[in-house]
């Protein structure tokens, strides 16, 4: 199996889940500055889901994202 | 370290502590909320809960059982009355006493009053339940001053049908805060809609009627907010050996004394992005810098400066207003997109030399993360604010 493989193998077993409540979105964008992989913004601002279970090594910007959300909208589920 | 304890309950916080667990610290944890309510979120205070749109319990921040989850003595509903830096103490106003090996000030700011009593102010989930119970149709409410909290609050109260008066001490609302130019082009969402807007004006007091302006003259309400700023909770440091001085001073590591951070708004700090001292009070900054905050408590030896670009946002109306960078002190103001009279734009700021600030209004999301990356970058200000590629 190569690297690269393998990662995709370990992406495919992240048990990590994002939940997006986008009603609550103000639309300030802060998360898709911290973690672009994950998230994007529709053309009202209101973010968008783009990874429901994002890569292991993008954890990290979840975890950022969910902390300066300013209006508490996402979470991180992790098993 | 083992015992850290983080006094103030609220976005910065709730950060804080949150950071300092999700960066393995397992000792005690000791989070103080002078308020009685689990952290909750202070932006909708104003909008979706002045609305009648959302209830209360769409404000947790977070839900018990994640709070659960951090292992924390929390204190709520008592405030932290002195502090010993020397003795790495925090006195409660229980009588408790928290000694620390490492503290947060996270204690936030409070509404700027005007003499006389009866006023509502915007600051507390029951201060927006109040006003909201006596917004009905017909009745005037009086919104004194007009930046952005005085402005929602009045876009809201007149949504509800309330007769809306607004009273600005400035000859224009927010000309410090965005320049002339944008602050009159948004005061004008006022006067469309029949929110009468009077600048220039001085309230020296409330009565029981209204407010008396300093002509004398009583403006009659039957409901007063006063929305003129607010006050770092910074009274109970008084004796601390802390320097205070619009707030708790800090280094750009957002160190107060040795093993003291603070952080949201009642932290001045040095941001060496914009090469000045600054205390924000923005909603993201709060959770940002109590992150920040957290990270070079525990880990001294790879302290990071904080150095973020301010973002804030404001729904008037149909508006919402974004902005980025620092803009107070500009020295230019250009609309680089859009259409200021349609309130569709983007204007970017200049101070000194470079961008230093953007401020957008209706315009999708692109239009002003392209600005954001250039304040990052310290961006030289080129023709008409156009930043050069």
């Amino acid at each position: 199996m190569s690297a690269t493989n393998a990662g995709r193998a370990a992406s495919a077993m992240s048990a990590a889940k994002v939940e997006l409540e986008a009603d609550k979105c103000v639309a300030s964008g802060q998360c898709v500055v911290a973690a672009v992989q994950v998230f994007d913004q529709d053309d009202d601002g209101i973010a968008i889901l783009l990874e429901e279970h994002p890569a292991p090594e993008h954890l990290d910007d979840v975890r950022e994202a969910v902390a300066v959300c300013p209006a508490a909208a996402i979470r991180l589920v992790e098993r | 370290m083992n015992r850290i304890v983080v006094v103030g309950a609220s976005a910065a916080g709730l950060a804080a502590v949150e950071t300092l667990r999700r960066e393995g610290y397992e000792g005690t944890l000791t989070l103080v909320g002078d308020e009685p309510h689990l952290p909750y979120d202070r932006p909708p205070l104003s909008k979706q809960i002045l609305a009648s749109e959302w209830e209360e319990d769409r404000l947790w921040l977070r839900s018990a059982g994640d709070l659960v989850t951090l292992g924390l003595d929390l204190r709520l509903g008592v405030s932290a009355t002195g502090l010993d830096v020397a003795g790495r103490n925090v006195r409660l106003a229980d009588g408790s006493e928290l000694p620390y090996d490492g503290l947060i000030l996270a204690t936030g700011v409070r509404p700027r009053r005007l003499p006389g009593e009866g006023a509502h102010v915007l600051r507390t989930l029951e201060g927006a339940l109040t006003l909201r119970e006596r917004l009905e149709p017909g009745r005037h409410l009086v919104v004194v001053g007009a930046g952005f909290l005085g402005a929602e609050a009045a876009a809201v109260a007149w949504r509800l049908g309330a007769r809306v008066t607004l009273l600005e001490p400035a000859a224009v609302p927010l000309a410090h805060a965005v320049g002339e130019e944008v602050g009159r082009v948004l005061s004008r969402a006022h006067l469309d809609r029949g929110v009468r807007l009077r600048c220039g004006v001085t309230v020296t007091e409330v009565t029981e009627d209204g407010v008396r302006l300093g002509d004398g003259e009583i403006v009659e309400a039957d409901e007063v907010l006063v929305a003129v700023g607010s006050v770092p909770n910074t009274d109970w440091l008084a004796g601390s050996g802390l320097a205070v001085g619009d707030g708790v001073v800090c280094d750009e590591y957002l160190e107060a004394a040795q093993g003291v951070y603070a952080a949201g708004d009642v932290a001045r700090w040095y941001n060496p992005l914009f090469g000045t001292s600054m205390r924000i009070e923005h909603r993201t900054n709060a959770a940002e810098q109590g992150m920040a905050a957290a990270r070079n408590l525990l880990n001294p030896d790879a302290r990071k400066p904080f150095a973020p670009v301010p973002y804030f946002w404001s729904d008037q109306y149909d508006m919402r207003v974004q902005a980025y960078g620092f803009l107070r002190g500009h020295d230019e103001v250009a609309v680089v997109e859009g259409d200021l009279a349609a309130r569709r734009f983007v204007a970017a700021y200049r101070t000194g030399d470079r961008v230093s600030g953007a401020l957008a209004v209706g315009m999708p999301p692109k239009a002003i993360r392209l600005w954001r990356q250039a304040i990052v970058a310290g961006a030289a200000w080129g023709d008409h604010g156009r930043v050069p590629a």
